[in-house]
């Protein structure tokens, strides 16, 4: 015994850590490196763990969690194949900047190098999809590696970080000391922006024409919403929010434009590319919204404000950047823009609002009814959004349904919206969903998820229904690879090559989600859609699986073909908008 | 294209180099030269990157290598300000009729020789990497047998020191 402290092992260790960081949920399977861990766990009054059915379920459902509270979402695996498992989540959860810690066993030191029995080097592996990463092999160091991993994971601009311990350091003696000394000479996020640019980007403000508030997923993480809502209604200027960003700014709101990129809306494509000032807060200028990049918004002058300085004038040269953490950023900027109208300087934007207001009108998100009397997918969607409301928490899978996830429901509240942007991962709705209940019990989840990426992940329902998370699936099942088969409808001569799942033969879903201890529904009909959201709304003790089997051609428009300038944006097969219409 | 060379501090801890490599590697930046030893500081490694760019990728390396969390500080060192050398070891063949020419050569050079056999020399060269260019030019028609160069160190001149600013700036 030293300076009088305990010695504990250091699976004792880990999990004091943990709870003096205020964890309350891991999400993790045992399996032989991590083993001791599991037993002080056993122990741990203030630590619900998870059991999930596979890795990757842990991984999305800390970053459910973590999207849903705002807190670091931690999961907890062995190592080797329980390691890898985790690869997807964790690459998830860098693209998203989503704050995750991943707890990973390892073979003991003494195996490490030898090719040991489930041994993978997966701080290697790790290495480009992590914020950072450790391998601990010794016991005193657990406490400061564990406080260190949420300190790097939550602040900055957040991502994954993974604490890779060997089984020996687990299993040995050493003091336990808390708080630790955090010891990172190299991170120092910059977090206040320079005053200077503040006030360039509130000049460039008032002198501009046709600005557009260019809001991305940063705002989210920061926590932002309220700053922004000062700013836009300060300014007037017309909103988008990204994929990312959707909830950051209320839909109802008549600034709104809604999602630009590839499907975004005609008003919020349009507005970026003729825009003469992009503000841009949070957003990373990602292909899916540029469209091809060297004709994207030629006459725009950019502000671009991010907290990681590496996004700024990666894609698209910054006029004026600004390094900060975006709440701060956006609350100088009211003070610098009313500093503008104090001095009796102010924007005028009618012309623009005339011309943005033209394009709402005249190219309002829709879709087309089946004629064969089949259900439109989007109508499912839409109806859920509308009977659940903008106080719960909708969680995508990735493709089609992401997409009218993200066009038809109306989100008002920040952290309504998880999906998996960056990376598109399949089979990320159903355990992020999972993640988001456990963080947010009170609130209705519904993951609304495809029937190609709910084959991928749905066994975490078995998670759902032993541990009480009552989350909602619809499956918007079109019976093939909707978005692939999109693409294949519009790119490959309709030659449908491997999207086609029988989906709507086999599996029978709802028999799947009984076998799960689930409620099954299904829903065939446009007729049907709202009687059976609302008697999925009602049902509070088990997870609720709708198999909404939905018309196997809907398309999501407008479309920016890949590779091609948001000037070509259709807003259906063929149909390009007229931009400079006279009103 | 246009060559760099950044000194780079980074904590003395294991993965480093490997996580510097493979940044490099996987955004598609250019290494021409990679040096890496201790410093006066047992905690801190230093290394002199020499990467070949655009004017605005390297502002990508910059700041993508200060998002490493082992990486202390980052500073690029002008040739005109800067101390730069790298070593060279070459074998050249070298025989009774020859020998003495290369021996001259060596000495032009101000190089040295560190090893002699009888049909070659080993030459020890350190300098710029234009020097030691032209060093191998002419040696080239002797016969080069083998040859091994160093990636290049830099320091700044002056007496100020790089890795006690960026100590400070981390004590602070």
């Amino acid at each position: 015994m030293t300076d009088g402290q305990a010695q504990v092992t250091g699976a004792q260790a880990l999990i004091r850590a943990l709870e003096e960081l205020g964890v309350d949920t891991v999400f993790g399977i045992p399996g032989g490196a991590i083993l001791p861990a599991y037993d002080p766990l056993l122990d741990s009054t203030r630590l619900r763990h998870i059991l999930v059915r596979h890795e990757q379920g842990a991984g999305h459902a800390a970053e459910g969690y973590a999207q849903a509270t705002g807190r670091v979402g931690v999961c907890m695996v062995t190592s080797g194949p329980g390691a890898t498992n985790l690869v997807t989540p964790i690459a998830d959860a860098y693209m998203d900047s989503v704050p995750i810690v991943a707890i990973t066993g390892q073979v003991p030191t003494s195996l490490i190098g030898t090719d040991g029995f489930q041994e993978a080097d997966i701080r290697g592996i790790t290495m480009p999809i992590t914020k950072h990463n450790y391998l601990v092999t010794d016991a005193a160091d657990i406490p400061r590696t564990v406080a260190e991993a949420f300190h790097i994971a939550s602040t900055g601009r957040p991502g994954p970080v993974l604490v890779d311990i060997a089984k020996d350091a687990l299993q040995a003696r050493a003091a336990f000391q808390w708080p630790v000394q955090l010891d990172l000479p190299g991170y120092r996020p910059v977090s206040r922006p320079h005053a200077k640019q503040v006030r360039e980007a509130a000049r460039l403000l008032v002198e501009s024409r046709r600005p557009v508030l260019y809001v991305g997923g940063g705002v989210l993480r920061a926590r932002a919403s309220a700053e922004l809502r000062l700013l836009a209604d300060l300014v007037g200027a017309p909103v988008v929010t990204t994929l990312m960003a959707r909830g950051a700014f209320p839909d109802s709101n008549r600034q709104h434009l809604g999602m630009p990129g590839m499907h975004g809306t005609v008003a919020a494509v349009g507005a970026l590319q003729k825009a003469d000032l992009i503000v841009s807060l949070g957003a990373r200028f990602d292909d899916r919204v540029t469209g091809k990049l060297d004709s994207f918004a030629p006459e725009a002058t950019i502000v671009h404000a991010d907290i990681d300085p590496a996004e700024i004038s990666k894609n698209r040269v910054a006029d004026v950047p600004i390094v900060g953490d975006c709440r701060e950023v956006i609350a100088d900027l009211v003070v610098a823009v009313q500093a503008e109208y104090d001095a009796g300087r102010r924007g005028d934007y009618k012309t623009w609002w005339q011309t943005l207001r033209g394009w709402q009108e005249t190219y309002p998100l829709g879709y087309e009814t089946p004629a064969d009397g089949s259900l439109a997918p989007q109508y499912a969607i839409r109806r859920i959004g509308a009977i659940a409301g903008p106080d719960t928490i909708y969680c995508a899978g990735v493709g089609q349904h992401q997409m009218w996830a993200a066009q038809f429901i109306r989100y008002e509240h920040p952290g309504t919206f998880l999906n998996s942007g960056g990376l598109g991962t399949m089979g990320y709705a159903v355990p992020a969903a999972m993640g988001a209940k456990v963080g947010q019990p009170d609130k209705t989840v519904w993951a609304i998820d495809g029937d190609g990426c709910f084959q991928m992940t749905n066994q975490e329902l078995v998670t759902c229904t032993l541990n009480k998370i009552p989350i909602k699936v619809a499956v918007i099942n079109n019976n093939s690879l909707g978005m692939v088969r999109q693409w294949q409808t519009l790119f490959y001569g309709a030659r449908y090559s491997n999207t086609d799942l029988h989906s709507q033969r086999v599996p029978d879903f709802v028999k799947l989600a009984e076998a799960m201890g689930c409620v099954g529904l299904r829903c065939e009909t446009a007729d049907d859609v709202d009687a059976t959201i609302e008697k999925a709304m009602t049902i509070d003790d088990q997870p609720v699986v709708v198999d909404f089997v939905v018309h196997q051609d809907a398309m999501v428009w407008p479309m920016v073909a890949a590779g091609t300038s948001n000037d070509d944006i259709q807003v259906a097969r063929g149909l390009a908008p007229q931009w400079d219409r006279e009103d | 294209m246009s060559r760099h060379t950044l000194s780079v501090l980074v904590e003395n801890k294991p993965g480093v180099l490997a996580r510097i490599a493979a940044l490099f590697s996987r955004r598609g930046f250019n290494i021409d030269s990679l040096a890496v030893g201790p410093t006066e500081h047992p905690e801190i490694s230093r290394m002199t990157i020499v990467v070949g760019v655009e004017d605005r990728p390297l502002e990508q390396v910059t700041k993508q290598l200060n998002k490493l969390v082992n990486v202390i500080k980052i500073v690029e060192l002008g040739p005109e300000s800067s101390v730069q050398r790298e070593l060279l070891l070459v074998k050249v063949r070298a025989d009774l009729d020859t020998r003495s020419h290369v021996l001259e050569t060596v000495q032009l050079f101000r190089a040295k020789v560190v090893d002699v056999a009888p049909d070659a020399v080993t030459v020890e060269a350190t300098g710029s990497a234009d020097k030691l260019e032209a060093l191998l030019r002419v040696l080239e028609p002797f016969g080069i047998k083998e040859l091994v160069q160093s990636g290049m160190v830099a320091i700044n001149r002056g007496g100020r020191s790089l890795t006690d600013r960026a100590l400070r700036t981390v004590a602070s």
